[in-house]
């Protein structure tokens, strides 16, 4: 397992480099002088000013220079300095990530709790009233947007009936809506697939011997059937945590939470493009190591699977 | 037995209608059509007309969706904004799934390091998720709509390109393809002439299917504040304008919002169908 984790990661090595270079580009495709849009609304005293700043940021070098200082900064940890907090962007980042991580892990375990609950007992019980809920809730889980489901979540559970707070400060109960939210849209597409999963999993031949054996049905879901159905679970429950680390960003917003989503947008408004650069890299780089770490679980799953 | 592109056509929406979650979604988008082409028509009021003497007025009969906080109606301006996300969605997937499957076509077709690069490319791109690459070129080119418009396709391009090479790898092995060749067709003219009408029905499933995603990703982007700027009446932005007064004027959040999710429900369930109509084990039945 260890030999396909190193090949893997090797493998996303030109993968990894071509994002750098997307975000790299994000300064260089600007419409404008980037060192004018940094210190708008701020006095400007001569060009020599501005000439002065780009040479200092380098922003005269050639641009495969720059790219390279970009590339090594980032390996070493340094993204340069944000010019709205006046300290390095890594430190600024790191400030806020573990906001988003919580947020993310929350919601993913809402999602996957509820999820594969429901969609067990839609598999089970199919044609049932469970089994419209399923339907329902994974065809408005995806069409439905995230801010306004946070807002009317806000405006039933803060408002109206005062049991939550409405932001998402505030220790644990602060992190109960957002996480509901952001877990909405992944809940029906795991209970979907859970049912879909389980449904040719449960019509297996193994299945039949395990019952004929005189297995109780709790043993024959648990212990044979789950197993086998959880590889495409587990892809797109990899899948959906990438889309959370996305989804934070307007899960964030809608609930002023802290975070590194929240960070993005902002860095993007104030055309501070360091921490926009840093803040989308970390995020992006985050979605990738856990699509490896999915990769890898298959291993444990099924050990049918060899890696050579 | 030659299966005729006409008589093939009626198959797939024969099994379209036999799909009552599909036919509804279809009905549902074709009403948001037509009120987005004859808005003029319908909306009852200038979506952009301020009345501050009736700002943030209740639902009722002269106000059916209410007002917001300059005193506009909120029904027209949904009216409205639905021409601005149809347009969204129509340009960004166009945008998205043209420059994919050119990329797909000649990726598959070429082979070689063309295929290589173009699909590391791909993979890159894939590796952004959600919303994030919509956000680089927000970042790069500023905000507004036509800046959403181009954001949103460009992160439609990566799946396009992806099922246009897998399809045309296995189209390539085709008799026709070997047969064109034969006669001296250039490659251009294999490509699009030959194996293009051939991989039209995945594009054309995945083009619902991301339309509904366009419209969901661009309103949330002029929710964010980067996409459409007031007074321009698109949900997402009147959904962001309506969140402040929440708790004492509901109306002017629940309803755009409520527009983008009756939308993409509609295009969705069009999707769906589509997919199973095109699935080639339910048309030879």
């Amino acid at each position: 397992m260890l030999k396909y984790l190193g090949r893997r990661l090797v493998e996303l090595i030109p993968v990894l480099l071509i994002m750098s270079v997307m975000v790299f580009l994000i300064m260089y495709l600007l419409p404008g002088d980037p060192v004018m849009l940094m210190l708008e609304g701020q006095s400007i005293t001569s060009m020599e000013q501005v000439e002065k700043i780009r040479e200092e940021m380098g922003l005269n070098d050639p641009i495969y220079v720059q790219y390279g200082r970009f590339l090594a900064g980032a390996i070493r940890g340094d993204l340069g300095t944000s010019a709205r907090f006046r300290r390095p962007v890594t430190e600024v980042i790191l400030e806020q990530f573990p906001a988003t991580l919580r947020l993310s892990i929350a919601g993913m375990s809402i999602a996957l709790v509820v999820g594969l609950t429901i969609g067990v007992i839609a598999a089970i019980r199919r044609y049932s009233w469970v089994d419209t809920l399923v339907m329902f809730l994974s065809l408005f889980g995806v069409s439905t947007p995230i801010f306004w489901s946070g807002l009317i979540s806000i405006l039933f559970f803060a408002f109206r009936l005062g049991w939550l707070p409405s932001t998402g400060t505030g220790g644990w109960k602060g992190l109960i809506l957002p996480a509901f939210t952001l877990g909405f849209a992944a809940t029906g597409t795991i209970a979907r697939l859970t049912r879909s999963g389980l449904i040719e999993v449960m019509s297996q031949d193994y299945i039949t011997t395990a019952r004929a054996k005189g297995l109780r049905e709790f043993w024959v879901l648990s212990r044979h059937a789950m197993k086998n159905a959880m590889i495409p679970i587990v892809t797109i429950a990899g899948l959906q945590f990438g889309g959370m680390l996305s989804g934070a960003v307007i899960t964030e917003t809608v609930f002023s939470r802290p975070g590194i989503g929240r960070l993005m947008v902002s860095a993007i408004l104030w055309k501070d493009f360091r921490l926009a650069q840093g803040a989308i890299l970390l995020t992006a780089v985050s979605f990738v190591l856990v699509n490896l770490l999915v990769d890898v679980s298959y291993t444990w799953l099924d050990p049918r699977i060899r890696y050579a | 037995m030659v299966i005729s592109r006409k008589s093939e056509a009626w198959k797939v929406l024969a099994v379209f209608l036999k799909n009552k979650g599909a036919v509804i979604g279809a009905i549902v988008f074709i009403c948001l059509v037509l009120l987005a082409l004859f808005a003029y028509f319908i909306a009852p009021y200038d979506p952009l007309a301020v009345v501050p003497q009736e700002s943030q007025q209740p639902p009722s009969r002269a106000h059916l969706m209410g007002t917001d906080l300059l005193g506009r109606d909120i029904l027209s301006r949904v009216i409205f904004g639905a021409r601005l996300s149809l347009l969204i969605g129509l340009v960004s997937v166009s945008l998205g799934a043209t420059i994919g499957t050119i990329m797909g076509l000649g990726a598959g077709y070429c082979g070689g390091r063309l295929e290589t690069a173009t699909m590391r490319l791909v993979d890159a791109m894939l590796a952004f998720p959600g919303i994030l690459l919509a956000l680089i070129v927000i970042a790069a080119l500023g905000t507004g709509i036509r800046n959403v418009m181009i954001a949103v396709g460009v992160s439609t391009i990566p799946e396009y390109a992806r099922l246009t090479r897998g399809s045309v790898l296995s189209a390539k092995e085709e008799v026709y393809v070997a047969a064109a060749r034969v006669i001296g067709c250039s490659g251009f003219r294999i490509m699009f002439r030959h194996i293009l009408p051939n991989v039209t029905a995945p594009i054309i499933v995945l083009s619902t299917l991301r339309f509904g995603i366009a419209i969901l990703t661009a309103s949330g982007l002029s929710f964010l504040g980067l996409g459409a700027q007031p007074p321009i009446p698109e949900w997402g932005l009147m959904v962001s304008m309506g969140r402040t007064y929440l708790g004492k004027a509901w109306w002017m959040s629940t309803f755009p919002g409520l527009a983008i999710t009756v939308a993409v429900i509609a295009i969705n369930l069009v999707g769906d169908g589509l997919r199973e109509a095109f699935d080639p084990r339910l048309r030879f039945r």
